[in-house]
């Protein structure tokens, strides 16, 4: 066990678990931020993407020892009040079906608008082709982000300094066992 | 399957006034057609037993108890839409909460695209009872006559006086009155909320990550569990593991075996999951013949060339194959499938001496209540099953298997206890859609009509594995194949089971899945074969009106409905367009959970075999459509997770065990390969039926086709090998 300090949506909390903790189980089960997601843990599906720093990455294969020195976005931190464009967007085109992938699929979307505040369709590909939606939204979250990117080019922050070697690579949680 | 089926069918309606300010009705029904409403004994046994459970309090609000689980298909506004509409409630006042299985919903299921369609009359009248109460206390009041006033947007008017009164105003007074036993249901044409695409009402809490799906359970005192799980089907556990270095790992708590495995618990599920890794359990496994998908195929292939159960015989096929003047033979294959829903297997469990509270995302609470009273030999008064959000169902959370287990541990390990399957769990632990193998034989008179259909097929059946004792094939493996639709005299469909230790169960449209894929892409090849355009074949084989017996009892397919929806999409698409170098257009149709879906893909393959699926038009006939945007949604998901089985993920099965593990493996549909959906729905004022599932079986057959069209290559194994998609010379 080892003491870390994580900047998560604008707070500073104390944990204190194993280093090689994925930041997902500490957001979930250490400090009760159940919006992120478990899916696969090997970084194939994105339901657990947050941002690092802006740059959304796979918490399941990111060790809480590596994001412990950047400022963490969760869901949860997004909007206070579901005003993110994106949010908004995916209430307006009624998105989500189970709702499971959601959260990283938004995460990752945000991520996008920030630095192609006017993505093409090849640019959600990319930033989106990492993610699983086994419901099948994903007509309805290309048309939202094109929302979005309207309602949300008017008022566009300047893109945050990207952390070098995008998203964290990690490596491959245990989880192999039967 | 059979203990919760005879429950799910066997439900009931009350109708009593609930003690203190609120109106509260309760319904038995039987069967989804609902009985009349009457007085019932204010004793506290009738009030236990509704299943679906309206109130409206003094403040307006009100609150429907939905006994159908979420899992994405959208009951948690589609029924309450019905119910509002009917009340003539503000819808938003309306609020939904969760049913959960104890003595007040003894009976809890959701599955077979059934919700709205077993719902719909029981909470019309639901419905309509309120607004007739609520209507008459206010007419008692103002001293008018009932039928002068009209009730909506929760208020109670009398238009010719113009006067009013909030619903909460008048339920103390409602409350007190007779229960009408057979209310007048509102004219379809008054609907101003049913028909409409109304936002779904849990959208807001799925975009903000306050979401409660089962994995997100917190409880006072609770530990996270990690399994070890049997390493081959029927592999037993023998009693004997060595948990010392797992309990070196920082947070792990105890180790604890269980009946069918040993669980690590711990702090964190990470924690859990790191002891599970570090735990050795001796398995008693059966190596002497481990199950594999090459012998399991071998097997289909010697029961498919010999006959079968014979499900339909119309005419004499075997006389009519002789004398056609063409035959056309093919044989199709489709693998076993996994669930992979985006929320791995998990369930929360808290077990005391003398009670068992759960909280977990399952579609049949009912099945998990029978097991547990068992297993942990309650009572089954001492039993809670809490009814979360699923991550998705499509059918694994039928199954109580995971529910079981997080009791055993939660019992075993003295405290509140939450299972986590890790995904590769979740793939190799399934109950999986069947595999099935399918041997059809055509006949075309000289004139190139169909004469003859022969279909004779095996699977390995799903009533076969909940009860080997099973003889007679369940409706679960035949719908869609005995009921072909076709205008054909000579027809035969023969069925066999084949054995098998892989563990099976349903999935987002189960038999029709496969049946479908092979009946309509050999009628496709009929089509080629007699030079016909595959459009005109289908139309001109339903061109008079029939009723075809479905493999259920007391229902059946109207194939002027099917010829409708085909007409639609032909319409839509439309049909004759001309398509660009390398594309192809292909068209399939199928009736499943009492709805009809056609669809026309429209695909692009290059020449080195790289498959772009461009384009699906979709029309589906579901009767009375409660909510046109979830019916949108649900067969664009249709559309992914028919894509995904035939292109993308197969199931195979090497020495006993499954061989892929996670998404890299057992691949899903992405982003960058869905096609453009369009969806068009038969106006109809027939009953609602089903729309989760119908959407799925005509995936595949219409995709395959337009390779056909594209390409002239067949292709009748799924999902595709590498090279099946070349394109001919």
């Amino acid at each position: 066990m080892a003491a870390f300090t994580l900047n998560v949506n604008g707070r500073q909390r104390e944990v204190d678990v194993a280093p090689d903790t994925p930041l997902l189980w500490v957001l979930r089960d250490t400090l009760g931020l159940t919006g992120t997601k478990f899916g696969c843990g090997q970084s194939l599906c994105g339901a657990c993407t947050v941002h690092l720093d802006g740059e959304p990455i796979r918490s399941c294969v990111t060790p809480v020892s590596q994001a412990a020195r950047g400022r963490i976005i969760t869901i949860e931190g997004l909007s206070a009040d579901r005003s993110h464009p994106i949010q908004k967007a995916w209430i307006a085109e009624d998105v989500p079906q189970c709702g499971y992938c959601q959260a990283g699929m938004i995460m990752s979307a945000a991520a996008l608008l920030v630095k192609k505040p006017r993505p093409q369709e090849k640019d959600i590909d990319e930033a989106l082709g990492g993610h699983i939606c086994r419901c099948g939204t994903y007509q309805r979250i290309r048309r939202a982000i094109h929302v979005a990117a309207g309602s949300a080019s008017e008022d566009r922050r300047k893109p945050r300094a990207a952390r070098p070697g995008g998203e964290a690579p990690g490596q491959p949680g245990p989880g192999g066992g039967r | 399957m059979r203990d919760f089926v005879l429950v799910s069918r066997r439900r009931f309606l009350t109708v009593a006034p609930a003690a203190g300010a609120g109106l509260v009705i309760g319904f038995r029904m039987f069967d989804g057609r609902g009985a009349g409403a009457g007085t019932a004994p204010p004793d506290a046994e009738a009030r236990l037993a509704p299943n679906v459970f309206l109130q409206i309090d003094a403040d307006g609000m009100v609150t429907l108890w939905t006994t159908k689980s979420e899992m994405g298909q959208g009951v948690r506004t589609a029924l309450p839409m019905i119910l509002a509409e009917e009340i003539g409630a503000d819808f938003s006042k309306v609020k939904i909460e969760q049913a959960w299985l104890d003595k007040r919903f003894p009976s809890l299921d959701t599955g077979g695209s059934s919700s709205v369609r077993t719902s719909w009359d029981t909470l019309r009248k639901a419905g309509a009872t309120a607004r007739a109460m609520l209507i008459d206390a206010a007419a008692r009041r103002w001293n008018v006559d009932p039928s002068a006033c009209a009730a909506e947007k929760g208020e109670v008017l009398h238009p010719v006086s113009g006067r009013r009164a909030s619903f909460g105003g008048l339920v103390a007074e409602a409350a007190k009155l007779e229960i009408p036993s057979d209310p007048p249901l509102k004219d379809p044409k008054a609907f101003t909320l049913l028909g409409r695409a109304v936002p779904r009402t849990d959208t807001p809490s799925k975009v903000d990550g306050s979401a409660v799906y089962g994995i997100d359970v917190r409880r006072p005192g609770m530990l996270y569990a990690a399994v070890a799980l049997a390493p081959s089907f029927g592999a037993q556990p023998t009693g004997s593991f060595d948990g010392a270095k797992a309990k070196q790992v920082p947070g792990v708590r105890s180790v604890v075996p269980f009946r069918r495995g040993v669980a690590v618990v711990a702090d964190s599920t990470w924690a859990a999951f790191k002891g599970r890794d570090a735990l050795t359990v001796n398995w008693k496994e059966d190596k002497t013949a481990p199950e594999d998908s090459a012998s399991l195929r071998a097997r289909c292939q010697a029961l498919v060339n010999k006959p079968g159960k014979a499900l339909r015989s119309d005419g004499d096929v075997a006389g009519a194959l002789a004398t056609a003047a063409r035959r056309v033979e093919a044989v199709y294959e489709l693998p076993f499938q996994a669930h992979a829903a985006m929320e791995p297997v998990n369930a929360t469990a808290h077990v005391t001496k003398d009670r068992c509270e759960i909280w977990a995302p399952t579609q049949i609470p009912s099945w998990a209540w029978g097991q547990l009273k068992e297993v942990l030999g309650l009572p089954g008064e001492a039993i809670r099953i809490n009814v979360t959000l699923l991550g998705g169902g499509f059918g694994r959370r039928i199954n109580p298997d995971f529910i079981i287990d997080a009791a055993e541990i939660s019992k075993a390990a003295g405290s509140p206890v939450q299972m986590v399957w890790s995904r590769e769990q979740d793939l190799r632990h399934d109950y999986y859609r069947p595999y099935s193998l399918h041997r059809l034989e055509g006949g075309l008179d000289a004139a190139g009509r169909p004469v003859a259909w022969s279909h004779r097929f095996v699977s390995t059946s799903i009533s076969a594995f909940y009860d080997p004792a099973t003889k007679e094939p369940e409706s679960d493996e035949l719908g869609g194949a005995a009921d072909v639709p076709f205008a054909i005299p000579n027809v035969r469909v023969e069925y066999s089971p084949a054995d098998s230790r892989v563990p099976r169960g349903w999935w987002r449209s189960v038999e029709s899945s496969f049946n479908a894929f092979a009946v309509e892409s050999f009628l496709d090849e009929m089509a080629a074969a007699a030079g016909k355009d595959p459009l005109r074949l289908r139309q001109d084989l339903l061109r008079e009106p029939r009723r075809i017996p479905y493999p259920m009892p007391d229902v059946f397919q109207d194939t002027a409905r099917l010829k409708g929806v085909i007409d639609l999409v032909a319409e839509k698409t439309p049909w004759g367009a001309p398509l660009g170098k390398g594309q192809g257009r292909g068209l399939a149709a199928h009736y499943s959970f009492r709805s009809y879906c056609a669809m026309a893909a429209e695909v692009e393959v290059g020449p080195e075999g790289a498959l772009r699926v461009n384009r699906i038009v979709a029309a589906i006939d579901c009767g009375f459509v409660v909510n046109p945007g979830i019916v949108a949604a649900q067969m664009e998901g249709a559309v992914v997770f028919g894509l995904t089985a035939a292109l993308k993920s197969e199931i195979t099965i090497d020495q006993g065990h499954v061989e892929q593990s996670n998404f890299h493996d057992y691949e899903m549909l992405r982003i960058d390969e869905m096609p453009q959906v369009e969806t068009y729905i038969v106006p109809s004022a027939a009953p609602p039926t089903g729309v989760g599932e119908p959407g799925v079986p005509v995936v595949a057959p219409a995709v395959f086709n337009a390779i056909f069209a594209a390409t002239g290559r067949r292709i009748r194994r799924l999902p595709p090998a590498p090279g099946d998609l070349m394109q001919r010379g």
